[in-house]
């Protein structure tokens, strides 16, 4: 069928900077995405309140303060908790590399650091998705 | 089906995953309108449109979060243009929204136009049906911004509130036709801005012209500020109870039927001419013929009818 695949792209926490997360989100709608755009500073139940709402493929999500292994996780556990399994999870910004397998044990599906083509995150997308 | 009771319910999953079904057109989406309409009619819908940048979003967020309050439920269709390119969007009227996305009573579904014009998604109808079935009060249709002509808005709520906002023009495109021409009521928002009352004063005179029994209102918002919300909710009320005592609303709601028929006439045509390879391949050959000018498009028009019926 053909239908464009929804992207619920967020940034959790407290940083302020965005520019990353609109980057992803241009490049998404440039391949045929719906990219549902939250903005800054969301809480994990807004981001999951807004996943369900929207029936979203694939949540984004975005953090430069750090905070990336506490809310990440907790999206997840979230969504798991309103026995929603069939969105794809991912996770950006700046990301030390030693996070990155606990966050992959945690259920986020992959990580992009800066640097990433746009290219291999929308290639990743459509290649994971669950639904 | 299990997913329409859910939705009866009040079930926010079986909601959202009623209206992709709707969005992406697929073969049991009609099945479930067919079985939602007898349970629809009772909510509310209200139109916010005008251009872009004029605040719909915020006034949608405010207006929603004091029904909430009040022990309504509401439901919001965010409607943002998708790109005539890729087919892609960016849904950005959230980003104004973002509080109420954990508000029980407020359920938020963002659309793409999706190829659509007038303002409005294809699947914008469907999606006011089910959240009529799930139970809300009120629902707000939020179009995209628009220019001058985007009035499908008109032919989809019962109410329509027209965003305005100071300095966008000279009185001139107060009476133009078209957008202005919609409005149940104006609301002019940033009315803190300079040129306000001037902006105000336009309208109401434009609205003096005019010759309705029901002449539209006019108030000054300013939604970043929560400063007239409540009463253009009472205004929003005050209409709505005019629709019903006047026989309006039935009146209104008759003519949005009819031209839904249509609508769904027109695309069945469109679909099934279209999807008949036969006549695809007739209207593939004729293209050179048209370019050369060995034949003109309104003969080549005749022949490809003559093939259809």
């Amino acid at each position: 069928m053909d239908r464009p695949i929804r992207v619920l792209v967020a940034k959790p926490g407290l940083d302020g900077h965005d520019r990353g997360a609109k980057v992803i989100a241009r490049a998404l709608r440039d391949a045929g995405m719906e990219v549902i755009y939250t903005g800054l500073r969301q809480t994990p139940e807004q981001i999951v309140s807004a996943a369900i709402q929207e029936d979203v493929d694939v949540v984004a999500m975005s953090i430069l303060s750090g905070a990336h292994n506490h809310l990440f996780p907790k999206v997840v556990n979230l969504l798991k908790e309103e026995g929603i399994e069939d969105i794809l999870i991912i996770g950006g910004g700046v990301i030390p590399e030693d996070d990155i397998p606990g966050l992959k044990e945690a259920g986020i599906e992959e990580v992009f650091t800066p640097g990433t083509p746009t290219t291999v995150t929308i290639d990743f997308i459509k290649n994971n998705l669950k639904k | 089906m299990e997913l329409i009771n859910k939705l009866l319910q009040g079930d926010k999953r079986a909601c959202a995953r009623i209206i992709t079904k709707i969005e992406n057109n697929e073969d049991e989406a009609v099945d479930i309108l067919k079985e939602i309409y007898k349970h629809t009619g009772k909510a509310h819908v209200v139109g916010i449109t005008g251009p872009p940048g004029g605040g719909k979003s915020t006034l949608t967020y405010r207006l929603s979060k004091d029904l909430s309050n009040q022990g309504k439920k509401v439901g919001i269709i965010a409607i943002d243009p998708t790109s005539p390119f890729s087919g892609g969007s960016i849904l950005g009227d959230r980003i104004r929204m973002n509080e109420l996305s954990t508000d029980p009573n407020v359920f938020i579904r963002s659309m793409g136009t999706r190829g659509h014009l007038g303002g409005l998604s294809k699947a914008t109808h469907g999606g006011i049906k089910a959240f009529d079935a799930f139970g809300c009060d009120y629902i707000f249709v939020e179009t995209v911004g628009v220019g001058q002509s985007e009035v499908d808005i008109v032919r989809t709520a019962d109410t329509v509130v027209m965003v305005m906002v100071p300095g966008l023009g000279d009185d001139i495109q107060a009476i133009k036709a078209g957008i202005m021409e919609i409005a149940d009521i104006f609301a002019v928002n940033k009315s803190d801005l300079d040129g306000a009352e001037r902006t105000t004063a336009e309208i109401r005179m434009m609205v003096e012209m005019g010759n309705n029994e029901n002449k539209p209102s006019i108030l000054n918002v300013i939604a970043n500020k929560n400063k007239g919300i409540l009463e253009l909710i009472e205004e929003i009320n005050r209409h709505k109870e005019y629709l019903v005592l006047s026989g309006k609303l039935e009146e209104k709601r008759t003519e949005r039927i009819r031209s839904e028929i249509i609508t769904l006439i027109e695309d069945e045509i469109k679909s099934r001419i279209f999807n008949d390879k036969d006549i695809y391949k007739l209207l593939d050959n004729v293209l050179k013929n048209v370019y050369n000018k060995e034949i003109d498009p309104y003969s080549a028009k005749d022949k490809l009818f003559k093939a259809i019926v």
